[in-house]
């Protein structure tokens, strides 16, 4: 581990730190409907009117879940045809083609659900018009959708004896209205003063300095704004093929950093947002914490196997070491400008929020410090996390660690008052079971049949990953890739499409089942009996259960991939 | 009456849950246990994998799949034993009631009323308000309600306590119940249960555990270990096609086979706490049962270790029941031997406990002998509600004791005067808690005698403990607040209830519950039953009334108003039981992950072995090793699952500390030493 890679870790978590409770007294007062005053109230309940909402009115569990899901499927349909029908529609300046239907339903989902996942070439395959009116609208309001239940859940946990668990339409409104839009305009605006495009220009003609090689098409478009909200709402969906190691899309070390902030500072600002409603400050940083241990330790792993290079070289005199002239270990596939120590951490960020955008080829990462990436999002992505997802997601997992530990102090588990009873188990243990039920399930699919087989471009363990990688990635709604998979066909276009659709949904759903049933109950009382969930204990408890349950679900296949290629690696020297 | 622990395992006891662990193999047995049930299947599948050897041309060596299908089995019938151990156990306890149960006839009376005709039916053919008579010698055929007469009743049988005690009509102690015998007089009893509801009925069906239905914490773990089983199902199915894929990208290797992948998914899969669960509830209920305390549920019992709050009666509970004379405080004037002197004679004919106690003090004291009444031809003057004094007369001379005001009015009406010093010991002694009595003659005021409430010894420190374990003491008392406040702070309790009727109970009880707080507490009285009702854990005496027994959710054979603690701490030790075993069971995957994949996976990729880093010796003997392991710890675990893990009564994170190091990070290490010791034994063969 390098010493620059050391400080920036450090510089990055002091001001994650630094901003977390900003971010989280803005989502709280956003959601309250504390910001709603001047004209922008107005506008607002205008909004109300004209959508026949009554911004008053709680909602059930159920009517809050079947607003969520109205609001998704209705906005996957519509982006499907925007997709089908993209020829005739406005702003197309270099008339591409309408989509294939697979591509348009694999994208229509994977815009919806957060995950971002590209089959597809964006600046060879979409019209300026989709990138703006269809996949960034989904930028936005999938962002607001995640933490939207993500306050459903966490008003469940501190509401009592209550049946609702707040209103849909107000906090996906709220949510982007005041917290996701006016933080997007000043974040664009940064992002070109650091040299980001925003244009609707045709595409730029350019000879380049070796005139041998012809001429190049420069792409262009509306890229800032697009990249602002890609990195707050951890999309990850890149304007371009190359994502954030484009130049375009990434100029500079400094909006590389204002980058990786933007991903997890709405997942740290919402552990603050709950210990604000929990009236326990302690409760939100514990989850904090528990949060930024992972993620430290996990990209210290990663970045140690990068800097360590690849054993095989060894063999032919390489030298990988890191010195003033080079920078040593495996550059393969990260960028000169950034080097290994901001590609390691850019990588581990992404991947453990469900952001998904990249500055470095994940799949020419080493074995064991591309496994990183790749377990990060299978354990759900719950360190920070997607934007909301991260947040209800880690709440699972307080409710599982929770009961185990509730039970060995004696009491019937409880957490912040509220019992965990069959129903939350259940609904909990569903939300566990799913993931790793698309992951394994649809990885075992791929290798069996011919169609999947094809799309792993190596050979031996390195293709399993990237076909495992792919599968992670859409389950967890991530949306990196490994980059070496080929799957823009029918069959990982639909397989993937699915495991996208039920790896956000099939969650959320019981996530607010947990939330209606929490809020139900009555609160228990705070007593030396009650097993404390704010100390270095429970952190601890917290981080071995997300582990454990992490660890012992992918670890057979990992063995299989990512271990099983490190070791062979190794092996034959 | 089950005092008397038996051992944990005893020959017969032993033999008949081997032959149990065989009968609960039939499948509708295993089908409840979603984590054995896996198990089950495996082993069939094992085994018929073995036969299919027999034509030559196995998935693996013969031998090897024969060695895993055996251990499966054995896993199978381990956890099964454990069950029917903890079964035998229960059933042993139902035998001892059943005995009890003899078939008697009943006299019953044609009608309701003492000295009506009756005739002989068998006690069983009795239904609810038929009315019976049962006479000294008799025992009593039913459980009822005393309608007429007064009698002794011998209730060893239920309480194992020798001294009789009374049982009549009206009042408090009308309860009686079916299997007691009557020593002496009479009784009219009206039936209150039908046949096969009685009290003992239940007890006997609890034990036996016919109407054990799984608690709300059970069904939610059972949950969690199915999701887990599904999981690890998940992962070690996928593997044959990620194996296949894995060959046919590596073009070498042979595919996992199906013998590895189920002992891979065994190891996995929680079972031992799977196999565990059932015999810890069922222990749980009989640990309950060797304290004389009968649950109605086994959900009574998990709601015990959540309470938080106590409702303590302050006598017999905190206190020892009576006041007894703790100083004589003169007046000014007046010797203190005088004082005692006088105080023992006022009290000589006075039977009560306080009186007694007056009496036993004065001797102690100054060693003044007791005087017969009769001797010293005094008359005594009991005590009235009219002038609530008593003493004696003698010789003309009138000696009274008695509250403040009633000496004082004495006192004045004989020419007297009440000295301000007496007054200002008076009220002293009530603010100190204890009960003032004044001793006066003639017109003469003597002096003070200070009773007092007597706490029980080691009561403060139990408190403490209740505390460091979250548990707030709330005691309950008639007195009034300023006695109350000086017992509760003398016994260390978090607060009181002072001057405590039904309804203020009630209500007490309802502002915890609203506050958040799980409200324990004990009664006996039908003025208790609503009380009782509303608590979420009520222990009824079984001294008391049939309401009160109905309205609680626990009886205390021994009507031991202390037992709420012992019924709290049995509770909260089958959760910890249940949550540590859990959390050993999955930690050891961590060990088994090292053990298998690496041998399961050999022939595949051999550069997998570095993770053998326990050095097992064979990839053959690595499996067997793990599953032999994993089968073993089911038996070695079986004393604790019956037992209960050891609680010591301490705060949250104490507890969770310590039990994560003990099972969570000795979970993780103990497989690795058992597997490679195992792997050493057989390798050696």
């Amino acid at each position: 581990m390098s010493s620059a890679f050391a400080v920036q870790l450090i510089l990055y978590m002091a001001v994650l730190a630094g901003i977390t409770p900003l971010m989280g007294k803005w989502m709280l007062a956003a959601v309250d409907g504390h910001c709603g005053r001047g004209p922008l109230g107005k506008a607002e309940r205008l909004f109300y009117r004209v959508c026949g909402v009554n911004p008053d009115e709680e909602m059930t569990w159920q009517r809050y879940a079947f607003g969520m899901m109205l609001f998704s499927g209705v906005g996957a349909l519509v982006t499907y045809f925007m997709q089908r029908t993209q020829l005739w529609l406005p702003l197309n300046p270099q008339h591409m083609a309408n989509v294939t239907p697979d591509s348009s339903f694999n994208t229509a989902v994977s815009f919806t659900t957060n995950t971002n996942w590209q089959g597809y070439v964006g600046e060879a395959t979409m019209s300026y018009f989709t990138q703006m009116a269809g996949l960034a609208v989904h930028n936005f309001v999938s962002a607001a959708a995640g933490i939207a239940v993500a306050f459903a859940l966490m008003r469940g946990i501190t509401r009592k004896s209550v049946n609702t668990i707040g209103n849909v339409w107000t906090d996906l409104t709220r949510l982007t209205m005041y917290v996701l839009l006016p933080i997007c305009f000043v974040f664009a605006l940064l992002l070109i003063s650091q040299g980001m495009i925003q244009n609707f220009n045709e595409y730029v003609k350019v000879t380049p300095l070796d005139p041998a090689q012809g001429e190049q098409s420069l792409a262009m478009g509306p890229v800032a704004s697009q990249i602002a909200i890609k990195m707050l709402g951890t999309n990850g969906g890149g304007f371009f093929n190359a994502n954030a190691a484009h130049p375009y899309e990434n100029p500079n070390m400094l909006s590389n950093a204002l980058q990786i902030l933007a991903i997890f500072s709405l997942g740290a600002g919402l552990c603050y947002s709950f210990g604000l409603m929990a009236s326990d400050k302690r409760q939100g940083w514990a989850i904090w914490s528990a949060m930024a241990i992972m993620f430290v330790v996990a990209a210290c792993f990663c970045v140690t196997f990068e800097q360590q290079g690849n054993p095989a070289l060894a063999q032919y005199g390489v030298d990988q070491t890191a010195s003033t002239l080079q920078p040593g270990g495996n550059m393969e596939g990260k960028e000169a400008r950034f080097g290994i120590a901001a590609s390691s951490l850019f990588a581990t960020i992404t991947t453990s929020a469900s952001c998904g955008a990249v500055n470095s080829m994940h799949a020419s990462y080493t074995p064991l410090g591309g496994l990183v990436p790749m377990w990060l999002m299978q354990l759900g992505e719950v360190v920070y996390g997607g934007v909301g997802s991260g947040m209800y997601g880690m709440l699972v997992f307080v409710v599982v660690a929770v009961f185990v530990a509730g039970l060995m102090v004696g009491r019937t588990p409880e957490y912040l008052g509220k019992k965990i009873e069959p129903y939350e188990m259940k609904m909990a243990a569903f939300v566990v079971l799913v993931t790793p039920l698309l992951v394994l399930l649809g990885t075992a699919i791929a290798v069996a049949g011919e169609a999947g087989q094809k799309g792993p471009l190596n050979p031996g363990p390195h293709g399993f990953s990237e076909i495992l990688y792919g599968f992670s990635s859409a389950a967890n709604n991530n949306g990196s890739a490994f980059a070496s998979l080929s799957a823009n066909t029918p069959f990982y276009n639909t397989a993937l499409g699915i495991a996208m659709w039920f790896g956000r949904f099939a969650i959320m759903v019981p996530v607010l089942a947990i939330a209606g049933s929490l809020a139900r109950k009555r609160g228990m009382a705070v007593t030396a009996g009650t097993l404390p969930t704010h100390g270095p204990l429970f952190v601890f408890l917290l981080i071995s259960t997300v582990l454990i349950v992490g660890a012992l679900t992918y670890l057979p296949a990992l063995a299989l991939g990512p271990i099983a290629e490190q070791l062979l690696l190794v092996a034959a020297h | 009456m089950f005092r008397k622990s038996k051992p944990l395992f005893d020959t017969p006891l032993l033999l008949e849950a081997a032959s149990g662990a065989f009968q609960k193999l039939d499948p509708r047995v295993q089908v409840r246990n979603p984590v054995m049930f896996v198990v089950y299947i495996g082993s069939i599948i094992t085994t018929f994998l073995f036969v299919h050897t027999w034509g030559g041309n196995g998935e693996a060596p013969g031998l090897f799949i024969l060695g895993v299908a055996i251990w499966l089995w054995a896993t199978l019938l381990f956890a099964n034993f454990a069950e029917a151990l903890a079964e035998g156990r229960g059933k042993a306890q139902a035998a001892t009631l059943r005995a009890m149960r003899t078939t008697v006839n009943a006299k019953k009376l044609s009608e309701p009323r003492h000295g009506a005709a009756w005739f002989s039916v068998p006690a069983d053919n009795l239904v609810k308000d038929d009315v019976v008579l049962v006479e000294a010698g008799d025992v009593i055929p039913c459980d009822g309600q005393v309608i007429e007469g007064v009698a002794s009743v011998d209730e060893s049988a239920i309480t194992g306590e020798s001294a009789p005690v009374i049982r009549e009509s009206g009042g408090d102690f009308n309860a009686v119940t079916g299997g007691t015998r009557v020593l002496s007089d009479w009784l009219v009893v009206i039936v209150t249960t039908n046949p096969g509801e009685s009290f003992l009925d239940r007890m006997i069906a609890m034990v036996e555990g016919a109407t054990r239905r799984k608690t709300p914490n059970e069904i939610a773990l059972t949950i969690l270990l199915a999701s887990f089983t599904i999981v690890f199902l998940l992962a070690t199915a996928t593997l044959l096609p990620y194996s296949l894929y894995a060959i046919q990208q590596a073009g070498t290797g042979s595919v996992i086979t199906i013998t590895v992948l189920i002992a891979l998914l065994v190891c996995l899969i929680p079972t031992t706490i799977g196999g565990l669960l059932s015999a810890i509830g069922i222990a749980g209920m009989s640990r309950m049962l060797e304290a004389n305390v009968v649950a109605t549920s086994g959900r009574a019992i998990e709601a015990a270790g959540d309470i938080d709050t106590l409702l303590l009666d302050k006598t017999g509970t905190i206190t020892l029941g009576n006041r007894q004379a703790t100083a004589f405080l003169p007046a000014p004037g007046v010797k203190e031997k005088e004082l005692a002197d006088t105080a023992q004679l006022a009290s000589l004919a006075d039977e009560t406990p306080e009186g007694r106690s007056i009496v036993i003090l004065a001797k102690q004291k100054y060693n003044l002998r007791e005087r017969e009444v009769h001797k010293i031809e005094a008359t005594f003057v009991p005590f009235s509600a009219q002038t609530r004094m008593s003493g004696v007369s003698m010789h003309g001379i009138e000696v009274r004791k008695g509250a403040a005001d009633a000496i004082r009015k004495f006192v004045e009406s004989a020419g007297g005067k009440f000295p301000e010093a007496v007054q200002r010991n008076v009220d002293d002694v009530a603010r100190r808690g204890g009960t003032p009595l004044v001793v006066a003659e003639a017109a003469r005021v003597l002096g003070v005698v200070e009773l007092k409430d007597i706490v029980k010894g080691g009561i403060k420190e139990r408190f403490a403990e209740m505390r460091r374990m979250g548990i707030k003491t709330v005691m309950i008392t008639g007195d009034n607040p300023l006695t109350a406040a000086a017992i509760a702070a003398e016994s260390g309790v978090d607060d009181f209830l002072a001057e405590a009727t039904p309804e203020a109970k009630l209500s007490l009880i309802r502002k915890y519950q609203a506050e958040g707080h799980l409200v324990a507490m004990t009664g006996d009285g039908t003025n208790d039953a609503p009380a009782l009702a509303q608590a979420d854990v009520a222990v009824a005496m079984n001294s008391g009334t049939q309401a009160a027994k109905e309205a609680g959710t626990m009886v205390d054979l021994d009507s031991n108003p202390t037992k709420l603690i012992e019924v709290v701490e049995i509770g909260k030790q089958m959760l910890i039981t249940r949550g540590s075993l859990t959390t050993f069971s999955i930690a050891n995957d961590v060990a088994k992950y090292f053990a298998i994949i690496p041998a399961a996976f050999a022939t595949t990729y051999p550069p997998l072995n570095a993770l053998n880093i326990m050095h097992l010796a064979t990839p053959s003997s690595a499996i067997m090793s793990a599953v032999i392991f994993n089968a073993l710890i089911i038996i070695a675990l079986i004393p604790l699952a019956l037992r209960g893990v050891q609680y010591r009564p301490s705060s949250a994170a104490a507890m969770l500390r310590r039990n994560i190091m003990i099972y969570g990070v000795g979970g993780v290490i103990a497989p690795f030493i058992g597997i490679k010791f195992i792997d050493v034994i057989i390798s050696a063969f």
